[in-house]
């Protein structure tokens, strides 16, 4: 079925008030969607120092704030992170901590809080077992925990490689190995040669590799974790690739490489993409619009990508973040903005 | 934190005159006036010394320049010195004092004049990471200091 040819929209489906201050991020929860059987679930954090949990009744098939986990991070929370069992979230904020939070029933219990970091918590992210917890900070670190029985979290290292501000951690979904991108413009790789928990920097890639050249806001992988995609303040996306197979198979790590840059699509910084299960890639920027990408399958040398539509005004302000929910073929798209709203997407069809 | 003044003799303008703005110039089209956010900004107070930004020529009309097709408007200043390290906290003033006053959509770009600044780059760059401005201004002696000097002509 090839995308491009369709005539598709991105349909607002609802605003979801109740944030008091800028929304800076929104994650779905893993394991509900439809098709599970269990209602969709969306957590969003932002600059009023809560984070809410929305849920869409089966029913009326709209979205309500089920939960408010406030009075836990006294400063901005910058962005949440569900575990692979969708049973935990983890939270990053500015106070310098990252929260834990367990699920009973309809409340939420902050059951655990990881210190360490000298100043804010940017981002936090679970490799896809659950074992392995990985947060940033502009203290230019990337913390790696390990997840413990009881509710423990043990600090497994401390990477100091970039040289400024670390934006985003982001586990590839499928290998642990550990993805950082920073205001230093590079993206750094972390990987365990004897998987024994002893992370090191394995590549940067930066301006010689056709890297950013200004810094690196946020990293998502497609389905298979053969390819990535990152955005930046330069205004461009880029899309990176390895030979996924040959990395899964052998104990060498196998090198990623630029595969094609998307520019003079945006006139501000990106802050967000995010790659579908289906090869949309969203972005969502600082002109307060959010844009869908798919690969033509032009080019014989590689990746192609076109853009698939544009949406203006998708907020009243910068489009912190966009989220793909996890469902089978829903095409359901969550925004967070600085106008304090998220937003909940549908891509459809032209009537 | 040094302890002596950045800049112990800065050069200090005598308050310019305000010209009185007629209703026609006060209306014009849909568009941001950049006089109108000049307004805003002029008396802005120096961090260090008991001046105002046009004082100490930080600011100028020429300061200011607007895109009304895209909302977007950028404001140039010029530190009193090169290695002026009260520049990013010129720099959050601006930004804090245009908060409360525009309207949600514009755009608004921070630079220090080219040339102005040893470190201009390095500046730029922070002045225009919204999430390392939202991080300082969570810090509450930097939040005091720039309401300091945002609100000083409302003393």
């Amino acid at each position: 079925m090839d995308l491009m040819e369709k005539n598709l929209e991105l349909v607002e489906i609802q605003k979801l008030e109740g944030h008091t201050d800028r929304v800076w991020s929104v994650a779905w929860n893993p394991v509900s969607s439809h098709a599970d059987g269990v209602s969709p679930v969306l957590a969003s954090c932002s600059g009023d120092n809560t984070v809410r949990i929305w849920e869409q009744s089966s029913l009326s098939r709209s979205w309500t704030c089920k939960t408010v986990l406030e009075e836990t991070h006294t400063r901005t929370v910058r962005s949440c992170a569900w575990s692979p069992s969708g049973e935990l979230l983890a939270t990053a904020s500015f106070d310098g901590t990252t929260g834990i939070w367990k699920n009973y029933g309809s409340d939420f219990e902050c059951i655990a809080t990881l210190e360490g970091h000298e100043n804010e918590v940017k981002s936090v992210s679970w490799n896809a077992s659950g074992s392995y917890l990985a947060t940033c900070s502009r203290d230019k670190s990337v913390w790696i925990w390990e997840v413990l029985e009881g509710n423990e979290y043990e600090c497994a290292a401390v990477l100091s490689e970039h040289t400024q501000d670390v934006k985003m951690v982001q586990w590839h979904p499928t290998m642990d190995v550990l993805f950082s991108c920073s205001y230093d413009d590079t993206i750094k790789v972390w990987w365990s040669q004897d998987c024994d928990g002893e992370f090191e920097c394995v590549q940067t890639l930066g301006e010689s590799n056709n890297g950013h050249s200004s810094t690196v806001w946020a990293i998502s992988f497609n389905a298979t974790g053969d390819k990535m995609v990152t955005c930046s303040d330069d205004r461009t996306l880029k899309i990176w690739g390895t030979d996924i197979a040959r990395m899964q198979s052998g104990e060498e790590y196998v090198p990623w490489s630029h595969l094609c840059t998307l520019s003079g699509y945006h006139d501000r910084t990106i802050y967000s993409a995010h790659w579908s299960r289906d090869d949309i890639i969203a972005s969502g920027a600082g002109d307060d619009a959010i844009r869908l990408f798919v690969d033509s399958h032009d080019s014989v040398d590689g990746p192609s990508y076109n853009l698939l539509l544009k949406k203006n005004k998708a907020h009243d302000n910068d489009v912190n973040c966009v989220q793909w929910s996890r469902g089978e073929g829903d095409r359901l798209l969550a925004s967070a903005s600085d106008d304090g709203m998220v937003k909940i997407w549908q891509v459809a069809t032209k009537p | 934190m040094t302890l002596g003044l950045i800049n112990a003799n800065p050069v200090v303008q005598a308050k310019k005159e305000r010209l009185v703005r007629t209703q026609e110039d006060q209306y014009r089209d849909d568009g941001v006036d950049p006089l109108d956010i000049y307004e805003y900004v002029r008396d802005i107070r120096d961090p260090e010394h008991p001046y105002t930004l046009e004082q100490l020529s930080v600011l100028s009309e020429e300061s200011v320049t607007v895109d009304d097709k895209l909302d977007r408007i950028l404001i140039k200043f010029t530190p009193t010195v090169q290695h002026c390290s009260m520049a990013t906290i010129i720099g959050l003033c601006l930004r804090a004092k245009l908060n409360e006053r525009l309207p949600l959509h514009y755009k608004v770009d921070i630079l220090v004049s080219p040339g102005s600044h040893a470190d201009e780059d390095s500046v730029n760059k922070q002045l225009n990471d919204k999430e390392r401005v939202a991080a300082a201004m969570e810090n509450p002696n930097l939040r005091q200091l720039v309401d300091e000097c945002i609100f000083s002509d409302e003393i």
